[in-house]
């Protein structure tokens, strides 16, 4: 069923138009980063590569890219492990109230970020974990896990419980059904979910700027103390630097979710 | 069945406990910081116990002035003022002052107190000092609360409005709302017309557009942030563009102002919206709109009959996703907003922060949480509507 010829190009229009207004800011980014002079104007007046070089020479800025990798490995890592653990657990499990746990336990995402970090900043700084790594890593997986949560119960729905029966009766123990058996089949899940959790531990800012202690910069972190600084074109090479990573994470999520799709029409 | 609990229950516990620990706890003990009333129950314990009996009439007795005394002096030695005079000075201002000077007098100051501490500062002879000293004791208080409504309990009993100069957060609480619901509104608007689109492309296409949709969904919050705070500078390309258009003569102020939050905001919420209304749109049955045509409908009735009644699940989460962002966004309104134009959670960053009043903070963040609640709870309520009254048709 099609619409008249001129409300489809009108509709086309006014998407086309909402499609380039997402999209103008990253670009605009991407191409201020390459500017040869201080000047932020559009179109650049040449190309260079001089605020990479300055990045990669700050060690402010190298110290808040190894922060951030290091807390997001550590979240992506602890968040992975305890959502699949759970996800499995709500599948296995039957008992009353199910709906209610996974409400808990999803809670985190639809709470402001904002008063998620001052409770846990009262909370840390009561037992001394504001200003640690590890207490931002605890802080992160806090808002990262539902994430995993959901997206491998989403697998785990479409999974074949027989299977597992299948492998029992043929003698497998239950940790080897679970690694041969459960494993590949919901792992499109679990590695989007992994994904997800490592973007979200990369980008976040709003816990950092109340848990990280006074040397723990983040590249958010710094990129926003910057800007408030001096505006400078090495904050939009940074900033063209995590967009290639989000870009990146989500080219491998959508070549995941296409795989477990076409695995699934198979 | 009972084993394979258990091992469920095993499983979860690990991040049950996790959240627990680390999230309902801590939101639990702001949610009592918003009430909590400890400072003067920490540092004058003697002073709070000779005032619990006092029955507010004329003054207290001199024991309780001999403990204020002596307690004072004490808490400036140990350096453990600074936390109860900060929160009596919060509720009356010109307290700190008081306080501190009595403490630094202390050693010079002997019995009877109730003459002596008189002298030294006319305010320790007036009931209402003492008042608000003993209705500090704790163990809770709704001070914060009331004051983030701009209400404070009066002298005589009874709440009343604060002086006009001093109203701030009902204001704030308004403002906030009105930015969320106009961002909300735009971006339904302009994602109702690209989800639609996206649902109806033919194949490469619909992936291409989606993708597009996908790629600011993904990048960061601040990355995008701070992109507008580069474009709307006064020499960045936004005023170039407008200047070579002629819409202004000279470089136009967007950074700081109400434009640039509501624009970044809807640039950062935008995919919120398209997302849940693509899902939908992508699973309407199609034959319906065919039925509709074969029964005369023509492209208007299609669409306002057929179509956005069955879409409009979609505009509601979207929209309610988008509503739930917005009242409780940081980043975004933070970097290009202007210092008094902020929302909700600019202030409670500040009273963290720069002002360390927890107990605002708190308050502050029980009313946002209340706000996301009832956000939520009526994209529920009307969801549920949606899908019985359409049940019924």
């Amino acid at each position: 069923m099609r619409e008249g010829p001129i409300a489809r190009l009108l509709l086309r229009l006014a998407t086309v138009l909402v499609l380039a207004f997402l999209l103008a800011p990253m670009v605009a980014v991407v191409l201020l980063s390459f500017s040869p002079t201080e000047l932020l104007a559009l179109p650049p007046r040449g190309f260079s590569l001089r605020w990479y070089g300055e990045f990669l020479e700050s060690s402010r800025w190298l110290l808040a890219m190894k922060n951030s990798f290091i807390v997001a490995g550590a979240t992506t890592m602890v968040a992975t492990v305890l959502g699949t653990m759970a996800a499995l657990g709500l599948q296995l499990g039957r008992f009353r109230g199910k709906a209610v746990l996974v409400t808990i336990l999803t809670l985190p995402m639809v709470t402001p970020y904002i008063v998620t970090a001052a409770a846990m900043f009262f909370a840390y700084s009561l037992v001394g974990l504001t200003g640690s790594l590890a207490g931002l890593v605890l802080a992160h997986t806090v808002v990262a896990v539902p994430f995993v949560v959901v997206s491998v119960l989403a697998t785990l729905q479409t999974f074949d419980t027989t299977l597992l029966r299948a492998a029992a009766s043929l003698g497998a123990s239950p940790a080897t059904a679970f690694l041969r058996v459960v494993v590949p089949n919901i792992w499109p899940g679990i590695a989007a979910g992994a994904i997800f959790a490592f973007a979200t531990s990369l980008d976040e800012f709003v816990i950092t700027l109340f848990m990280a202690g006074p040397g723990q910069f983040t590249l958010p972190r710094q990129m926003y103390a910057s800007v408030r600084e001096f505006l400078s074109p090495t904050i939009l090479a940074a900033a063209t630097m995590l967009f290639l990573c989000s870009l990146g994470f989500l080219l491998v999520s959508e070549a995941i979710r296409l795989r477990a799709e076409r695995r699934g029409r198979a | 069945m009972r084993r394979t609990n258990w091992l469920a229950a095993l499983l979860i516990a690990p991040l049950m406990l996790l959240i627990l620990g680390s999230f309902l706890l801590p939101v639990g003990f702001a949610l009592f910081t918003a009430v909590a009333d400890r400072e003067v129950a920490e540092t004058l314990p003697r002073t709070r116990a000779a005032l619990v009996a006092w029955d507010g009439q004329g003054l207290p007795p001199e024991a309780a002035f001999a403990a204020m005394a002596q307690e004072l002096g004490q808490a400036l030695e140990d350096r453990r003022i600074g936390d109860m005079a900060q929160r009596l000075n919060f509720e009356r201002t010109g307290m700190r002052g008081l306080l501190l000077r009595t403490a630094r007098a202390a050693n010079r100051l002997s019995a009877p107190y109730a003459t002596s501490m008189v002298t030294l500062d006319a305010r320790w002879g007036a009931p209402e000092t003492w008042l608000l000293v003993q209705r500090a004791g704790g163990p809770v208080t709704p001070l914060y609360l009331l004051r983030a409504m701009d209400l404070q309990r009066a002298a005589g009993g009874g709440i009343e409005a604060v002086a006009a100069d001093e109203a701030l957060y009902r204001m704030l609480f308004w403002r906030t709302l009105g930015i969320s619901l106009v961002v909300t509104a735009l971006c339904v608007i302009l994602a109702y017309p690209v989800a639609y689109t996206i649902a109806r492309l033919r194949a490469p296409w619909s992936s291409i557009a989606l993708t597009l949709v996908l790629i600011p969904f993904w990048s960061s919050v601040l990355v995008r942030s701070t992109a507008w705070f580069v474009l709307l500078q006064r020499e960045g390309p936004v005023n170039q563009a407008m200047m070579a258009l002629g819409l202004t003569e000279v470089p136009v102020q967007i950074v700081g102002t109400r434009i640039a939050v509501v624009v970044a905001l809807v640039h950062v919420l935008l995919p919120f919206a398209v997302l849940p209304m693509h899902s939908v749109m992508k699973r309407l049955d199609q034959t319906y709109l065919r039925a509709a045509a074969s029964l005369g409908a023509n492209g208007f009735q299609r669409f306002f009959r057929v179509w956005l009644p069955m879409s409009l699940p979609g505009v509601l989460a979207g929209g309610a996703m988008v509503f739930l962002l917005a009242v409780g966004m940081y980043t975004a309104p933070a970097l290009v907003g202007g210092d008094r134009d902020q929302m909700v959670a600019w202030f409670i960053a500040y009273f963290m922060n720069r002002e360390v009043n927890w107990g605002m903070a708190a308050a502050l963040s029980a009313y946002l949480l209340a706000m996301t609640g009832a956000a939520i709870g009526l994209a529920r309520v009307l969801t549920s509507g949606i899908a019985t009254s359409g049940g019924r048709a």
